[in-house]
């Protein structure tokens, strides 16, 4: 190596020293090996050199440029790898510590369970049946073997309207129009009517903790040719096991509905301490949960079906009854009040 | 109703049996039984039958006296007794040293300085009435130490049954019908009743009685005189107490046991009140007094008991004043009648006064029980009086019978309805034990439904079922599935939108869903000024507040709103509620589906808060159906909504319902500071849009072109539209990037991408669609912005 060209290395190592980012170590780059640069220049002085001489500055200098070069390179990496690890270091260290922001919506307690039930119906065939909060009096009563004066309808105090129509006092107003619409393929294609009808009902009476004027049940049916006792007793046990999600125990006592023969209600094991009797069950190890029973001819015979070729069963759940129960609502009047402060804690729940 | 095991046990022998669990198997075998079971007298022990020997005035008291009784020991016991009633001679119940009652031991206790060796007892004391003015009187042919539990039936197992449970079997309302249950479900015999022979009396004259309306179904009566005793025999009296009466006199006594005992109200008349007894209603209304003493309003619709043309007792619910058994009665007239439950019940309805008798008679009672029930009566009176003297053959007219019931089926019925194997034997047996007459011929059955069954209880097949079933105990039955064939489910469309729609508005927006009542709420809608429109209304409706029944959710929403506003500064509510608009041509209401939405803002500017509602709508759309929306301005024509932004919301050329401000005035009521906005959509009309199809198109392996033109324009609509006009397939996706508002005027920058699957595109084609939008947009006055 010449003299000048150790000059040339010694100065571009203390300019390289000198650079402190990308931007500076262009310039030096520029400054040695641009169009312009010190290297290139050197290039050019070799135009008057002999052949001998050139081919060995020649070499000198193409080893000063591939020195340069490299250098240069490894600085670039240097630099970049400094510039990653500066980024690195600037990100600062999070607070995660701090409370969550769940912002999120809110379902109905009333569809959260009756999701529930739908979903174990519909897993057994059950088709799931819409209908109207106004009916007749003809759907809520009359085809239901409840003629005008029975005593069942005082039990029901009703919401007439002026035309005559009536708020339904029980999702079974449906029982007589769900039967018109499958009995064809009941007895046509032999399949069985299994449905259940969710709906809102109306009581015309004064609302406290423990009393609404409007509240939701789910109706079922199930009407084939030999429908029984027994199987009646199965579809309650193994619904109500899968809607507390434990297998409980029911029973059955008489109970007179007039729509069904034999009519049932049906009590349950308590949930709380299970059958051996705590404050909640008073003590008695059941819980009265709903009404069920075998359709009565007279019933099945409104909506089109022969009683003497087919039996039914029929059974009426309390939604609001079972939401009150899942979640510990203790004051009915909570579900319609649209408090959010109530109602915006149940998300959703299957 | 309560009962008393003692008073069953005088019909079935239930030697050997638990009771409790009998109880428990009637519970669930015929109606239901309240938790609480009372065991009367167990609290009390060592009370013995002891006479007063001796009374001294207490030197210290003016109340007190000190006793010497016998009870029954070899020496006299010394006793302090503050009772007024004390004398010499008497017999009285005495609790001893030792003796328990109500849980306290008695001992010897000094009363104001004379020591007393035990306690003389009243009745309410013993638990037996609630009579304490005076300690028990107790008859003299008791020897003194007895037990008084040997002489009186103290213990008592009593249970209640729920009045309700007992709606539809009116033989279960005296111990009679309930002792055949008993019987039937412990496999043991009822004992008939013991009845006086009426036909001894067939050669004396009738009463003058006559039905003149069929309400009265039958009428049985009987005259009697001579009753000289006016308290009833102790053990009567303690049935009737534990069994939720209190005692009144002997006759009064009598008709309640009676009732109590085979559930057929009686009515004892005195018998110069009603010489002529015709039981009719009357044309006009008038007043009668009852005779609790009470004025009642009588109407022409209310069965009446007269003294020929003088109304004496209101049929089947209570005796008049005037014609009650009082202290120179001599002789009196004894009524055991059937009526029409549903004119009972009305009459009571009207009334509001429900008594033990017309509470039995609205069940429909047995009508042959009527004369039975006078035999029973009869049977009891004389063997405790036997100087009571019948003056009367037995009067009977029956007007109106039952129907006799009889019912045929077959071994398979009963299979089929219970899923389970019952044998012939079995079912002959259940139902012989319930009194039915039973003939069982090769798996055949023929049933005779028993008269106090067959008035409406037992009417057909399915009935016997319920007899036979509930006495085999459904805890015995195999639970088994059905045995159906399997068909595929299909939700509804309408159930399909409504569940996806709230998934949406949970999940994806963070609303809650709330429910509201059905009806406008008066004072609320008042408060917030929005106006009670015309619509059908409840026509009983109690509460004045809740007549008329919503045309929307709208405000029955803002009502909620309002009641929230505290509870964040941003929330958002919905609904899937009905509302009725109005009446069909047939008269019916016009029920509609209604999803209504409301969101509330404190911090979103009402442009940005109406466009996230806007765009909401579009997403549930877009989601659902597929299918875009469009909106079309409308004119207000309800209080609560403000004349501007209201819009139609269009989709598939349909209108499915609307979206627009809170007027002023309401959502000032319900927050000064937010901004408050709804949206309303018909879920059947939507539900019932053609859901567009996925249509998949393969992306282009070719770049495309992006175009930016600003138009001068008040609103994106004409652009879009002409934009849709060019009807350029290369049209990938417009964008709007920009918008500006400068001296009053708007202009809008929009980004159009194009692309082709075949190629790439050159820059001169697709500047001819351009150039043609503008084109096309001068023409209507929308110039470029220069």
């Amino acid at each position: 190596m010449t003299d000048k060209t150790l000059q040339i290395k010694q100065e571009f190592l203390e300019n390289l020293k000198g650079v402190k980012d990308i931007a500076g170590l262009e310039t030096v780059k520029v400054q040695y090996l641009g169009k312009n640069g010190v290297i290139t220049a050197l290039m050019k002085d070799m135009k008057s050199l002999d052949a001998e001489k050139k081919k060995q500055f020649g070499q000198i200098v193409n080893e000063l440029k591939t020195e340069v070069s490299n250098a240069v390179t490894d600085k670039f990496e240097e630099l970049k790898k400094a510039a990653v690890e500066a980024e690195i270091n600037l990100m600062e260290d999070f607070d995660v510590s701090t409370p969550a922001n769940l912002e999120r919506g809110s379902y109905h307690p009333i569809t959260l369970v009756q999701r529930e039930c739908e979903k174990i119906f519909k897993s057994m065939g059950f088709t799931v049946e819409d209908y109207s909060e106004i009916v007749t009096d003809y759907e809520c009563f009359e085809s239901l073997n409840i003629p005008k004066h029975h005593p069942a309808r005082d039990m029901q105090d009703t919401y007439y309207l002026e035309n005559g129509q009536l708020l339904k006092t029980q999702t079974s107003a449906a029982q007589n129009a769900i039967y018109r619409k499958y009995k064809d393929a009941l007895i046509n294609e032999g399949k069985p009517i299994k449905a259940i009808f969710p709906g809102r009902c109306f009581r015309n009476e004064a609302t406290d903790a423990c009393h609404e004027n409007t509240f939701f049940q789910m109706e079922g049916v199930m009407v084939d040719k030999n429908i029984s006792i027994s199987n009646l007793i199965f579809f309650m046990k193994t619904m109500l096991s899968e809607v507390f999600r434990k297998d409980i125990k029911v029973r059955l006592r008489p109970g007179f509905f007039p729509f069904v023969e034999p009519g049932f209600e049906l009590d349950i094991s308590c949930l709380i301490c299970g059958g051996d009797g705590c404050p909640s069950c008073k003590h008695s190890g059941w819980l009265e949960l709903c009404p069920c029973g075998m359709i009565h001819p007279e019933v099945l015979k409104a909506g089109g079906i022969d009683p003497e070729e087919y039996t039914g069963f029929a059974f009426g759940l309390g939604l609001t009854r079972l939401a009150m129960m899942k979640y510990g609502v203790k004051d009915i009047r909570d579900l319609n009040s649209g408090n959010l402060k109530s109602l915006s804690q149940f998300t959703d729940d299957e | 109703m309560f009962l008393s095991m003692n008073w069953i046990s005088d019909y079935v022998d239930l030697t050997g049996i638990d009771k409790l669990q009998l109880i428990n198997k009637f519970s669930l075998s015929t109606a239901e039984v309240e938790n609480e079971i009372f065991f009367k007298g167990s609290d009390i022990s060592g009370i013995v039958v002891a006479e007063i020997k001796e009374v001294n005035d207490h030197p210290n008291s003016k109340k007190l006296h000190l006793l010497k009784v016998d009870a029954g020991d070899n020496e006299l016991t010394e006793v302090v007794c503050g009772a007024p009633n004390v004398r010499v001679g008497m017999k009285t119940a005495f609790a001893k040293v030792g003796a328990q009652i109500g849980g306290i031991q008695i001992a010897a206790r000094e009363l104001a300085g004379y020591v007393s060796n035990g306690m003389c007892c009243s009745e309410k004391e013993i638990g037996i009435s609630d009579n304490h003015d005076g300690i028990m009187e107790i008859t003299d042919d008791v020897k003194n130490g007895t037990d008084l539990k040997e002489v009186y039936e103290i213990d008592d197992i009593v249970f209640e049954v729920d009045n309700k449970s007992l709606t539809n079997r009116p033989d279960l309302w005296g111990h009679y019908g309930i002792a055949r249950e008993f019987a039937a479900l412990a496999g043991r015999e009822l004992k008939p009743l013991d009845l006086a022979d009426l036909s001894k009396y067939d050669e004396l004259p009738k009463v003058d009685m006559k039905i003149e309306d069929n309400l009265c179904q039958r009428y049985s009566c009987m005259q009697v005189r001579n009753i000289e005793r006016s308290v009833s025999p102790v053990n009567m009296r303690i049935r009737l107490y534990y069994c939720g009466m209190r005692a009144i006199n002997f006759l009064a006594d009598m008709t309640n046991y009676l009732m109590l005992e085979m559930g057929q109200p009686m009515h004892a008349f005195d018998s110069r009140k009603i010489e002529k007894i015709r039981i009719k209603r009357f044309d006009k209304p008038f007043i009668f007094k009852t005779l609790d003493g009470i004025d009642r309003n009588i109407d022409e619709n209310t069965l009446m008991i007269c003294n020929d043309n003088i109304p004496v007792a209101i049929a089947g619910i209570m005796g008049g004043l005037d014609s009650e058994i009082v202290e120179d009665t001599t002789t009196l007239t004894l009524e055991s009648a059937a009526f029409d439950a549903v004119s009972i019940r009305k009459s009571t309805v009207r009334l509001a006064h429900r008594t033990d008798a017309s509470m039995r008679y609205e069940k429909c009672l047995d009508p042959e029980m009527t004369v039975t029930a006078i035999a029973r009566f009869i049977k009891i009176l004389t063997d405790i009086d036997g100087d009571v003297e019948v003056v009367s053959s037995l009067t009977d007219e029956y007007a109106v019978k039952y129907d006799k019931i009889s019912l045929d089926f077959d071994k398979k019925f009963v299979d089929r309805y219970t899923g389970i194997e019952i044998d012939n034997d079995t079912i002959v047996k259940t139902l012989k034990s319930l009194g039915f007459g039973v003939e069982c011929e090769n798996d055949n059955f023929h049933v005779d439904v028993p008269s106090w069954r067959a008035t409406k209880d037992v009417t057909i097949k399915a009935d016997i079922i319920e007899e036979i079933t509930r006495i085999y105990g459904y805890d015995n039955f195999d639970v088994n599935t059905a045995l159906a064939p399997l068909y595929p489910v299909r939700p509804s469309d309408e159930k399909n939108v409504e569940e996806k729609i709230k998934d949406i508005l949970v999940k994806r927006y963070s609303m809650h869903e709330v429910h509201s009542y059905v009806w406008m709420y008066y004072d609320e809608y008042k408060e917030l000024g929005i106006e009670i429109e015309n619509n059908i209304k409840i026509a009983n409706a109690t509460n004045p507040n809740i007549e008329t029944i919503r045309k929307s959710i709208v405000p029955t929403q803002l009502c909620q709103v309002r009641y929230n506003n505290s509870y964040s500064p941003d929330f958002a509510v919905f609904e899937i509620g009905r509302v009725v608009d109005g009446l069909k041509t047939d008269n019916m209401c016009n029920e509609k589906k209604k999803l209504t939405m409301t969101m509330f803002s404190k911090t979103k500017s009402m442009e940005e808060l109406y466009l996230e509602l806007r765009d909401i709508l579009c997403v549930i759309a877009d989601d659902i159906k597929h299918k875009p929306l469009s909106f079309e301005n409308t004119k207000a024509s309800h209080s609560y909504q403000h004349p501007k932004n209201l819009n139609l919301v269009i989709c598939d050329g349909k209108i499915i319902g609307e979206m627009g401000i809170v007027h002023p005035v309401v959502s000032k009521k319900i927050d000064k500071k937010a901004n408050i906005i709804y949206a309303e959509i018909d879920i059947n009309d939507f539900a019932g849009i053609k859901n567009d199809s996925i249509v998949y198109s393969e992306p282009s392996r070719f770049p495309g072109m992006e175009i930016d033109i600003t138009f001068v324009s008040k609103t994106y609509a004409p652009i879009g539209k002409a934009i849709e006009e060019e009807n350029c397939n290369w049209v990938k996706d417009v964008k709007i990037v920009d918008t500006y508002i400068d001296n009053n005027s708007k202009s809008i920058t929009v980004r159009i991408f194009f692309s082709d699957s075949e190629r790439t595109l050159v820059k001169d084609e697709v500047m001819k669609h351009i150039d043609s939008i503008i084109e096309r947009l001068e023409k209507q006055g929308i110039s470029l912005k220069k």
